[in-house]
């Protein structure tokens, strides 16, 4: 008894805390995203991100002080409704960064619209989010999830292939991709092969792949499922051998992990290390000095939120009590700050409206790293935005 | 309640128990509405977890699959609102039916196992049920789905917002724990307990013990929808990650803190266990570096639990009190813990 | 030819599932003890092959530090906790392990980091050979041998020496081998070490084919349950053949049952129940097996 009678006390000392809290801090941030289990690697990126850009404003957004909490929602969209409604209900901060992957914003899109506070998604755009279930505070700073499909469909269809061999885990995000792939590119596909997710071992699928008359692939692995995925191709020789185009299956985070395996594969994304602009060559650099690791997209897209949210509470002066002021203030912002990827702006269902490069990965000296190979679409709206209500 | 209780392993826990009805107040008069939605969630796994317990302390056998009728529970209710059907009555009956037929099944197959086999197959079931759910695209399939209108109790009730939700949580909870306490008493109750001893000789003396043991499980997994369609209405979403091992686990983890084959373990087990958890959350980001290990110690220091430590204050009390009353072994006393399993 | 390439994915997987398998029925027949931790001990063996490897250079160093470290956690384990647990019931076993579980994630998370770890493939072994004009990776070759020859040192090892007679005699009754003045307590210690080190062995071998994180032992787990439940609980002979099952059903359900799927039925209903009915149909297996023989396929002499 005494032990429920001790926890009891400090919920409640919690519960006071965060509300003396609440009086003192001016801007208060909710960072989620997978923190611990199998996509911490890209949770850490997400804090690392966002953490370096606060160091850089000198802790402070628009000129206030900030505090961050953290959430960690593990990648279960359980415990992620209980990391949202924290924040909401208890911490009651002015803006939530982070989101987690497509399961957790799903899982609390119909909670953080409601409650009306400023969110920002890191890591993806389900394609509800950008269409019919948008809301005014309710932005993605990455990109629609198809986006980066539509843009490789492209290039693959202006290379002139005429046989590609699609794919992807059976789940949301791996059809949502095939998709937007398959809305530019109008050859014919040579099969559309949909595995377990989190599933490790590829023998079988590659070796039906090796057999299949293709003249080039397009994959979708996301995290450590790509680790598992480019390495097992590569090991079969198929990398080399025949043309290899990726979304999301190669980037900074895992090419640690895959070093030469991934060389040669084409990457659709929307940002990488060897982008050049003034703001990404600042960023890279006091990444790895601080890090010593390069970034990946994640970390990009969360230092890009910093850097937004900071354009932002300057524009309302630091007064981040009207929510829907404040919400305004964002996506006015989204055209004003200076992001790593250059050209940026919210679209009127709060999806970007960016650039899509493609890049090939390369090896320089001892280092492995993408090369801007092309860029398919340019300054480019998602697809779903005519089903969103927002003007 | 039948008769005023004696022993603080029963008054403590109804007093706590009773105590909890005044969250939602306490909570909006501190303007701490957080937390009416965490002792919601808290709430949710005691009640999963005394049906896991029907199972698992009654009857001996580690189910290590329940977790999928809580997912079950929950799809109920994601599935029901999508076409339509918005009142909770409804989509209870659909839950309970649909727990019972698959608990039913699952359950004559699983029964033909015992001790490890046990274990792996209704394992094996909730993999299946993962899969199934994961594969369902047109459903949300892994990102699961959304619920866009919760369900309505009737009488302006809507089981979405946190105060009735958190009432009938309440209610469930305490209907559970006062029924599981009856069936303890219950010759029904007498012969599941019986054969986890002894299961050839609950049979020769007359009761069908795997008849028993098949009730009992198919019981257990109707509760469990129950906690389903809950906690679909507190987060407002059902995904298939609600039918995964970890969360079969951590439900026998707070059966077994709060001490097996009692009514009130689960009860205490899953307050001491998510808080333990969230306190240490908020202390440490390698939580689970020394969660982990008391588990260990837990499974090491014995199966009595928290109950365990109120049986021994029980032992003080009547030590006090002694002369006079009825010393007879209190109805909380401990079950003698058979080896399990072959 | 197809079906050749997909048998010997199917016996490559397989191969390693029995490493996993062997010492947990073994553990399992002898002291009667669930671990769910084995696969915690396989993603320990990944990381320090991986580790030692990309130190040394040299894969073979780090499969021997990955037997030896395995070895010594699964001994020092035994002796701390497991050793403890004998005489408590199946229920605390896996209250326990799960408990374990987190421990070594939270574990490897801290020591190696987030990053998954990268380990290159010896560069004897890189590369693929000719199989009639299939390009099979040469590396799952020597999977395939390091599997057989483990299997078949595993057989020499119960049926040859002293210490496999006393694994035999421990198996049918631990209480008389106990009276004959064996000292029961190392032979246990070794017998979990030995587990252990196979399933490091198991993590090693997996290293170069897989990302090594915190966190990749669950899955390839409850498919070393299926395996040794299916194979007959505390029977290696049951887990040698019954992985090769698994791994070849499992392989030959996902390589096949969406094209045969795609015959029936309409492709759009085909992509979507392929893979789910690929990834159920271990498991409608093992509910089959159980449903028809609880004790398993090929059962212990007892």
């Amino acid at each position: 008894m005494n032990k429920l009678a001790n926890m009891n006390s400090v919920l409640c000392s919690i519960a006071l805390a965060a509300l003396s809290a609440h009086a003192q801090a001016d801007v208060k941030i909710g960072l989620s995203g997978p923190f611990s289990g199998p996509m911490a690697a890209d949770g850490q990126e997400y804090i690392d991100g966002f953490s370096l850009a606060l160091e850089q404003l000198g802790g402070k957004l628009g000129g206030q002080d900030v505090t961050v909490t953290q959430g960690d929602d593990m990648m279960k969209p359980e415990i992620g409704s209980q990391v949202m409604r924290k924040f909401i209900e208890r911490d009651r901060v002015d803006a939530i960064v982070g989101l987690g992957y497509s399961n957790i914003i799903m899982a609390n899109l119909r909670r953080l619209k409601d409650s009306g506070v400023v969110s920002i998604a890191v890591a993806g755009g389900p394609s509800p989010m950008a269409g019919a279930q948008c809301a005014p505070n309710v932005f993605s700073i990455a990109y629609p999830n198809d986006g980066s499909g539509e843009a490789i469909g492209k290039l693959m269809q202006d290379k002139g292939y005429k046989n590609v061999y699609l794919m992807a885990p059976n789940y949301q995000a791996g059809k949502d991709m095939i998709n937007g792939f398959k809305r530019w590119y109008k050859n014919a596909v040579a099969a559309e092969v949909y595995t377990q997710i989190n599933q490790t071992d590829y023998s079988a699928e590659i070796t039906q792949l090796q057999l299949a008359k293709k003249d080039a692939i397009f994959v979708f692995y996301p995290g450590s499922m790509g680790v598992n995925f480019i390495k097992q191709l590569k090991q079969a020789g198929v990398i080399g051998a025949v043309p290899v185009y990726s979304t999301f299956t190669v980037d900074g985070t895992n090419l640690p992990a895959l070093r030469n395996a991934a060389l040669g594969v084409v990457s659709g994304n929307t940002w990488n290390p060897s982008l050049q602009n003034p703001q990404n060559e600042k960023f890279v650099r006091a990444f790895e000095a601080k890090y010593k690791r390069t970034p990946g997209t994640y970390a990009a897209n969360a230092y890009d939120a910093a850097m937004l949210l900071d354009v932002a509470v300057r524009k309302v002066k630091g007064d981040t009590s009207n929510k829907a002021a404040f919400a305004a203030a964002v996506k006015a912002a989204g055209a004003e700050f200076k992001s790593v990827r250059g050209r940026f702006s919210f679209n009127s269902n709060n999806m970007p409206i960016q650039d899509y490069h493609a890049f090939e990965m390369v090896q320089e000296g001892s280092h492995f790293t993408g090369r801007l190979l092309a860029t398919p679409l340019s300054n480019h709206k998602d697809a779903y935005v005519s089903a969103c209500p927002l003007k | 309640m039948t008769k005023a209780p004696i022993f603080p392993s029963q008054w403590l826990p109804m007093l706590l128990l009773a105590a909890l009805l005044l969250v939602p107040m306490t909570a909006v008069a501190l303007d701490a509405h957080f937390y009416i939605g965490f002792m919601t969630r808290i709430l949710i796994y005691a009640l999963a977890a005394s049906a896991l317990n029907l199972v698992l302390g009654y009857v001996g056998l580690v189910g290590f699959g329940h977790a999928l009728f809580v997912g079950l529970g929950a799809y109920c209710v994601s599935l029901a609102s999508l076409y339509g059907l918005e009142s909770a009555w409804p989509q209870l009956a659909l839950a309970l039916v649909s727990c019972a037929v698959v608990g039913l099944v699952t359950g004559a197959i699983s029964l033909r196992t015992r001790g490890i086999g046990f274990i792996m197959i209704t394992l094996a079931f909730s993999q299946m049920g993962y899969y199934v759910f994961v594969s369902l695209k047109n459903y949300g399939g892994d990102d699961g789905m959304s619920i866009a209108v919760t369900s309505q109790l009737g009488l302006g009730l809507d089981l979405g917002s946190p105060t009735p939700l958190y009432y009938a949580t309440w209610i469930a909870l305490a209907a559970t724990l006062l029924w599981m306490h009856k069936v303890r008493q219950a010759p029904f109750g007498m012969a599941l307990r019986g054969s986890r001893q002894n299961q050839a000789r609950i049979s020769a003396i007359g009761f069908p013990a795997r008849r028993f043991q098949l009730i009992a499980y198919v019981v257990s997994a109707m509760v469990c929808g129950v906690a389903g369609i809950l906690l679909a209405n507190l987060n407002a979403y059902a995904s298939p990650a609600l039918m995964s091992w970890q969360l079969s686990g951590e439900l026998i983890v707070i059966v077994v803190i709060g001490g097996m084959g009692t009514v009130f373990g689960p009860f205490l087990g899953a307050l001491l266990f998510i808080g333990l958890e969230e306190i240490m959350k908020s202390q440490t980001e390698h939580w689970m570096l020394v969660v982990g290990p008391i588990i260990v110690l837990v499974a090491l220091a014995g199966r009595d639990g928290v109950m365990g430590g109120l049986h021994w204050l029980d032992g003080r009390w009547t030590g006090l009190a002694a002369s006079g009353s009825n010393r007879g072994p209190g109805p909380g006393a401990k079950v003698a813990s058979a080896k399990g399993g072959e | 030819m197809l079906l050749l390439a997909q048998l010997l994915n199917g016996l490559q997987y397989g191969l390693l599932l029995f490493l996993l398998a062997a010492g947990l029925t073994l553990v399992f027949g002898i002291m009667s003890f669930v671990n769910l931790a084995h696969g915690s001990l396989y993603m320990m063996g990944a990381y320090i092959a991986a580790s030692v490897a990309n130190s040394t250079g040299n894969f073979l160093v780090g499969i021997a530090a990955a037997l030896a470290g395995c070895l010594a956690i699964g001994m020092l384990l035994e002796r701390v906790a497991i050793s403890r647990l004998y005489d408590k019931d199946h229920l605390s076993h896996v209250l326990a392990t799960f408990g374990m579980i987190m421990f070594f994630n939270e574990l490897a998370s801290m020591v190696w980091g987030k990053q998954p770890l990268f380990v290159a493939i010896p560069a004897l072994l890189d590369g693929t050979v000719d199989l009639f004009g299939l390009q099979y990776p040469l590396y799952r070759f020597a999977v395939i041998v390091a599997g057989l020859a483990v299997a078949a040192g595993c057989y020499l090892m119960i049926h040859k020496t002293r210490l496999g007679m006393l694994i035999r005699a421990g198996a049918n009754n631990t209480a008389m081998v106990g009276a004959l003045g064996i000292n029961i307590k190392l032979l246990n210690a070794m017998l979990f070490g030995i587990g252990a080190a196979l399933a490091g062995l198991s993590g090693a071998v997996a290293a170069p084919i897989l990302s090594v994180q915190a966190g990749m032992g669950e899955p390839v787990l409850i498919v070393t349950f299926v395996v040794i439940v299916i194979g007959g609980i505390g029977s290696v002979k049951g887990a040698f053949y019954s992985a090769l099952i698994v791994g070849v059903v499992d392989t030959m359900g996902r390589a096949f049952l969406p094209l045969a799927l795609n015959a029936v039925i309409s492709r759009e209903l085909a992509d979507a129940a392929g893979p789910a009915l690929a990834s159920l149909l271990i498991y409608l297996l093992m509910a089959a097996v159980l449903a028809w023989r609880p004790q398993g396929l090929f059962v212990a002499k007892r």
